[in-house]
């Protein structure tokens, strides 16, 4: 039999008036009041990460209500393959249903404020939510005034980042698509940190592997901000020599300072790079959400955070996860992290509920494949633990790593990762 | 309300307490929030959305056993024995007892 919350509560009464149930009446403390409630901003890996497991780890209990403007959630990891042509968007494509099976109420609407002092998220429908904890979520907004080109919507329709997965990843697979054979395919990187490390140096293998089998005269030029490749250096120099040779140009040190549209340039401090198809990765920070909740705390960007529970260090009762956070020492903005961030929000924000004390030291792991073409991947790997002297979380010293090579194995391990971590946070 | 109707109410009201004292006791929550950083790539509580073993229902010694031997090398591994570094015997013994406390396909509960 099912109960609703309501029927449920008032049998707690009940049962408490009758002397039954006086002991579980104690433990809880809010037998005859209304459920708990939390509020979540945000339904990526983060968001619906803890929407299930505070959930699942409050047996229930717990109200959710997650604030997610798509109707559905497209997976950034695994992107690349669609402008590689091995993927389709539809199979990064999944529903929130999942989540409303575990009781999750999912309202598709905009977070358009926060009143800490309430306790409210105001709604851009015109509503409100009240929260005794709030988790924001929001992931990356892109800092288009450090690109003055591009700081109109019309230069952003041309010049795309697909860095956030949906329609530009689309139009990016469609502009590769109409290049002519022998055009140059120019990619923006800006300087670390951004979302995924490792993710533009998967992406010029997965466009130097579309170009190979349909355009083998093109070329994949590169512009990196930083003074070397951020992620997995080796393997990817390896398989860009080895699988692609002479199709990829790497250029470090060439940070983007500006993007003429018309003539298809981008401008860096001393030079200019013409390309056919622009790619630009703008500057990052965290989704704006937490620039209006007050929740920035460093470079006008990301977030600071309690490593112990996710709580802002700016603003009480709300816990901030994923790429929005200012990460720590080692830690890249992962799909894996946010995922785990999100399990110890969830894990700190039930206990708190629940009139006990959070774990004092949460340990959380990252792994990040990466894939090469079609048919290899490798990976990256760490263990984080929370280290109470320097109050953050470090790497256990000796643990982690890359691949010892890209392998076809690894390869059906990045699937797996994949159906898994979708499986973790929507099923 | 009849009495047979009120009995089953209390039963379930019973089960429904007992589940709330287990979450606020929180015997468990030192292997659960250990095991949790598995499920990315081994799933919800260890119950495989497919492509890499299951872990729920795994006997303790069994998992106990393949953590130490990915971390001495004894059991070769693309990622594991990286991963297996990062946890002490304690913990390890953490994990085996969470997942071995967690039933084979059944995902979420």
């Amino acid at each position: 039999m099912s109960l609703d919350r309501r029927e449920f509560l008032k049998l707690m009464g009940a049962g408490a008036a009758a002397g039954i149930m006086g002991g579980c009446a104690t433990t809880r403390g809010t037998a005859g009041k209304s459920a708990a409630r939390v509020v979540v901003i945000g339904g990526g890996f983060g968001g619906a990460t803890a929407a299930k497991y505070i959930r699942m780890w409050s047996g229930g209990q717990i109200d959710v209500t997650l604030v997610e403007p798509n109707k559905q959630f497209i997976s950034c990891p695994l992107s690349n393959l669609v402008l590689g042509g091995s993927r389709t968007l539809e199979s990064l494509t999944m529903g929130y249903d999942g989540l409303r099976a575990h009781g999750v109420n999912v309202v598709h609407d905009v977070a358009t404020g926060v009143q800490p002092d309430k306790k409210r998220v105001v709604l851009k429908n015109g509503g409100e939510l009240a929260y005794d904890r709030l988790v924001v979520s929001p992931g990356i907004d892109f800092m288009y005034d450090l690109l003055p080109g591009l700081n109109n919507e019309q230069a952003q329709q041309q010049v795309l980042h697909a860095w956030k997965a949906g329609p530009q990843t689309l139009a990016l697979r469609k502009q590769l698509e109409a290049m002519p054979n022998g055009g140059v395919y120019l990619l923006s990187i800006p300087k670390a940190p951004y979302r995924c490390p490792p993710g533009p140096y998967e992406r010029i293998c997965q466009v130097a592997n579309y170009f190979k089998q349909a355009k083998p005269r093109s070329k994949v030029l590169v512009l990196d901000a930083n003074e070397d490749i951020v992620s997995k250096k080796g393997l990817f120099l390896a398989a860009w020599k080895e699988l692609y040779p002479g199709l990829i140009e790497y250029i470090p040190s060439q940070e983007a300072k500006d993007v003429d549209v018309a003539t298809r340039t981008v401008k860096t401090e001393f030079d200019s790079f013409k390309g056919d198809v622009l790619n630009v990765l703008p500057p990052m920070r965290a989704g704006s959400i937490a620039v209006s909740a007050g929740l920035i705390t460093a470079n006008n960007r990301w977030c600071g955070v309690d490593w112990r529970t996710m709580e802002s260090v700016a603003v009480p009762n709300i816990h901030v996860l994923g790429d929005a956070t200012l990460s720590a020492p080692a830690m890249p903005k992962s799909g894996s992290m946010a995922n785990n961030h999100a399990k110890i929000a969830a894990s700190a924000i039930v206990a708190l509920l629940t009139g006990r004390q959070p774990n004092p030291t949460p340990i959380i792991g990252n792994t990040c494949y990466s894939y090469v073409s079609d048919r290899e991947a490798m990976h990256v790997n760490s263990v984080h633990r929370y280290d109470p002297e320097k109050k953050t979380l470090v790497t256990v010293p000796g643990s982690g790593g890359v691949s010892s090579q890209r392998s076809e194995l690894e390869k059906a391990y990045a699937d797996a990762w994949a159906r898994n971590i979708w499986a973790d946070m929507l099923a | 309300m009849n009495k047979g109707r009120t009995l089953g109410l209390a039963a379930s009201v019973l089960l429904a307490c007992a589940s709330l004292v287990a979450h606020a006791q929180g015997n468990d929550t030192a292997g659960r929030d250990l095991a949790a950083a598995c499920a990315i790539c081994h799933g919800t509580n260890g119950v495989n959305a497919g492509g890499l073993p299951h872990l729920a229902g795994q006997p303790k010694d069994y998992i106990v056993q393949q953590l130490k031997d990915f971390r001495d090398g004894k059991r070769p591994a693309t990622i594991m024995h990286q991963i297996a570094k990062g946890y002490s015997d304690e913990q390890y013994e953490l994990l085996g007892a969470y997942f071995a406390s967690q039933t084979p396909g059944r995902r979420t509960k």
